[in-house]
């Protein structure tokens, strides 16, 4: 650590050789960008492009005015990077932002303002939200304060886990609507700390893996507004919106209110890794906080408004987000800046992987055009401090570009599979025509990522975006009312089927379907090919009552209602059981596709499919059921000796005999799953699956599953 | 609430050095620095154990937390942190901040 006592330790390029109002400073490094403690100082850095002057502004913590501004001498600027080195501050209190002077002209893509006090882009921390939904300072002449962060967090021997992709089962989380239901009953709900509470819950589950939905420092005020309906405040609560990419944001710490969300975040992150569960951020680097013209100055259009935005020729924003901006990625300056925030969190925060929401924006040329080798997504691949680490896509963006099966991956990236969500869906509520589809997504879509291996495809049937599957089978239509906007917001196209009645019903019979649905979509999941992603809660059969966009509720809509957990045990079992049914079957986790051959001489293809005639697969148009096997023998490619897996999936809504594929040797056909079964008989206890009564057939019920191991 | 700080150092049973700070008040980050002279004053006695007596703390900052991190630096890792009676906001920052693994809490020392 570095001495902060007696001038005789300290190197001659540690004494300051300027003054300012009392406050000692000097010409500063270059590198690394941001406020970075030296021996008995700060050293701050931040490049604009076409600024005229800039100036340090130092606050301490909560001031309403600052107790120094320190212009840049000229000469410590080295090309368009403002340096300076400024001694004895008080680095748990300081806060400091920057004023930048330059033209304010929109057609030529400036909109410089000295008189907004600026946030710095590489803030490690962020003052100014430090509790969720407190009443900020509206008048407050710097609302988001940049803050210093400390390296001295003990990791002890922590490293990110490493696990190969195939073997994860994510569970997609927001840290706030997991434990903020009064039936979470955990200390501090809510925050990063609560999750702690709950890791044993996780493991039980079996999920290895938890996605957190935007974790970045955003403004849960950001176009709050009163529910025009029942006069509740609608907050911005998913955080799809970046104030600042290297800060963890506050108000969802328990210790936010000291500044301590750096130390919590990593806390918790270690504890998940001793469990065996990786962490994987939902990162935003599509569009910022700041929005279109119209929109506040918070940082980087006061900053460099050039460079970090796609502009028109007219100055005006490219909207290919839907919220207003475009994050200008290709720029090589906004391009190392996301490198080092991802760099930072791989390295600082153990972070095991990323997913990117909206993607396809990381692939469009400042002008918007998509390029076809995208050096933010290269750069991003070879990097070699992410060499490790998941790199997932959500491969559209809203401007149209779709690149599902097409994202430029280098061999490294990952997808989001849009085509597997709505294949399944739309099989599950029994359309005609699927079963083609349904073929390619069980086996990890080969259709779309035949040179890239079903460890490409992160399946997934429901999302933080959409239905939960509770309510993918209990509403026809979204029912959006409560986010007051007239029901015109969220998606149509949910692939959706009420079983009979629109919302909430004591129908038992309708209820039956329900959760038989529910099984029916976990069964295909947990035994597709790729990786899966379970959506919080859905093992529990939580509903959020039809609304599919849910980003504005800072309520029940939200918030994972734990006693569902007593009352859908069955469901959670299920659940469970799947996940402990991929684990023990390295044959449902390849990391090559299948070749339809049988290589390893054991009488079988790697994979067959099958109709209610074994060996002959009726692809028809109007068909609504097929079954699979898989070979255990050709397990990872033939190193591992797994059982026989035999699915049968009949979605038409009569019950049909499907004809078992004969077993060689002494083989028989066990029963691990019937999704038709009353709840108490749906799953076998693994390794104790009883004999299947008729070897060479079974009965799948009505829109049921049935799953089976020969051994 | 003002903050005080005044630290022993002697030797236990087994003749290894004790060092022995008791803090009262608050611990904010302008009375963290005193918490760190005296860290830096008792390091010069290379004790192996150091022993905290938070009894009359009512309050920690970040700035507190961080001089609990130096002291094992500067000490070096053999330091044995005992914490004496400490109040339960500060038992839960520490256990929220990580901290808690790398201290032992107490009712007295020796116990």
């Amino acid at each position: 650590m570095a001495t902060t006592s007696g001038t005789n330790d300290i190197r001659i390029d540690y004494y300051p050789t300027h003054e300012h109002e009392g406050i000692k400073f000097r010409r500063g490094h270059a590198l690394p960008f941001g406020a970075t403690t030296v021996p008995n100082g700060v050293n701050f850095s931040i490049s604009s492009s076409a600024a005229t002057s800039c100036t340090l502004v130092l606050f301490d913590r909560g001031a309403a005015q600052p107790f120094a501004e320190i212009p840049f001498p000229d000469e410590f600027r080295v090309g368009d990077v403002y340096c300076m080195t400024v001694f004895d501050l008080d680095v748990e209190r300081l806060e400091y932002g920057y004023r930048m002077d330059g033209p304010f002209a929109p057609e030529l893509g400036h909109r410089f303002n000295k008189n907004i006090i600026l946030s710095d882009p590489y803030a490690r921390s962020l003052g100014g939200r430090d509790t969720w939904l407190a009443q900020p300072n509206w008048d407050d002449i710097y609302p988001y304060r940049s803050r210093l962060a400390f390296e001295d967090f003990d990791w002890e021997n922590d490293h990110p886990l490493e696990y190969p992709i195939e073997d994860l089962v994510i569970y997609e989380m927001h840290v706030r609507a997991f434990t903020q239901h009064p039936t979470a009953k955990v200390k501090n709900s809510g925050t990063f700390s609560a999750i702690k509470s709950k890791i044993k819950y996780l493991k039980e589950l079996g999920v290895n893996c938890i996605e957190l939905m935007p974790i970045y420092e955003y403004d849960e005020w950001e176009n709050s507004k009163p529910n025009p309906v029942t006069g509740e405040m609608l907050v911005n609560f998913w955080g799809y919106s970046t104030v600042n990419f290297f800060s963890p944001k506050a108000g969802y710490a328990a210790t936010g209110k000291f500044g301590m969300q750096v130390d919590e975040l990593k806390t918790v992150i270690k504890e998940l890794h001793k469990n065996g569960i990786e962490v994987i951020l939902d990162v935003v680097f599509n569009h910022t906080a700041e929005g279109d013209h119209r929109g506040h100055t918070i940082s980087f259009r006061g900053i460099d408004n050039k460079t970090y935005y796609m502009l028109t020729p007219e100055g005006y924003y490219f909207n290919f987000s839907g919220t207003g901006n475009t994050l200008n990625c290709n720029n090589p300056v906004v391009r190392n800046m996301v490198l080092d925030c991802l760099r930072y969190w791989a390295a600082d925060y153990h972070i095991d992987g990323f997913r990117f929401d909206l993607a396809a924006i990381l692939g469009r040329a400042q002008d918007g055009s998509p390029l076809s080798n995208p050096p933010l997504l290269e750069s991003l691949a070879y990097d070699p401090i992410l060499a490790k680490c998941k790199l997932i896509a959500e491969a559209w963006d809203a401007g149209g570009l779709y690149q599902v099966g097409t994202f430029p991956a280098y061999g490294r990236w990952a997808e989001w599979n849009g085509k597997y969500r709505d294949s399944v869906r739309k099989f599950l509520k029994g359309d005609e025509g699927l079963v083609g589809e349904m073929a390619q997504r069980i086996q990890g879509s080969p259709d779309l990522y035949y040179y890239r291996g079903p460890t490409a495809s992160i399946n997934f049937i429901a999302c933080h975006d959409g239905f939960t599957l509770y309510d993918l089978f209990s509403y026809n239509e979204k029912h959006n009312e409560a986010n007051g906007e007239n029901n015109n917001d969220g998606g149509n196209d949910n692939h959706s089927w009420n079983c009979g009645w629109e919302g909430e019903t004591d129908d038992i019979e309708i209820n039956f379907l329900r959760h038989k649905q529910i099984k029916n979509a976990l069964s295909i999941l947990f035994v597709s090919q790729g990786v899966p992603m379970l959506l919080m809660g859905d093992e529990m059969g939580r509903t959020k009552l039809g609304n599919n966009n849910t980003y504005c509720h800072d309520n029940e809509l939200n918030w994972l209602d734990w006693s569902l957990l007593k009352k859908n045990k069955h469901l959670f079992d299920f659940a469970q059981s799947m996940i402990k049914f991929r684990k023990a079957h390295p044959v449902l986790r390849s990391s090559t596709h299948f070749t339809h051959s049988d290589y390893v001489g054991s009488g079988y293809p790697d994979i067959s499919f099958h109709g209610t005639r074994a060996w002959q697969m009726d692809w028809s148009a109007n068909n609504r059921s097929f079954a699979f096997m898989l070979c255990g023998e050709h397990a990872k490619q033939g190193a591992i000796k797994d059982d026989m897996i035999y699915v049968a999936m009949n979605m038409y809504w009569e019950a049909l005999s499907f004809e078992l594929p004969a077993l060689s040797r002494d083989r028989k056909w066990h029963v691990y799953a019937n999704t038709d079964m009353p709840a108490a008989e749906q799953v076998s206890t693994l390794g104790k699956e009883p004999l299947v009564q008729h070897q060479d057939h079974i009965i799948a019920g009505a829109r049921s599953i049935i799953i089976l191991v020969g051994k | 609430m003002s903050f005080s700080i005044n630290s022993t150092v002697s030797e236990n049973a087994e003749g290894a050095k004790v060092a022995l700070i008791t803090l009262t008040g608050e611990l904010d980050s302008l009375s963290a620095r005193l918490f760190q002279k005296e860290i830096e004053k008792v390091a010069l006695e290379s004790p192996k154990d150091l022993v905290l007596d938070m009894e009359q703390l009512s309050f920690m900052a970040s700035a507190g937390l961080r001089v609990l991190i130096f002291s094992k630096q500067k000490i070096g890792p053999a330091l044995s942190i005992y914490i004496v009676k400490p109040q339960e906001p500060i038992v839960d920052t520490l256990d929220k901040t990580g901290l808690l693994h790398s201290v032992t809490i107490v009712d007295k020392y020796p116990s």
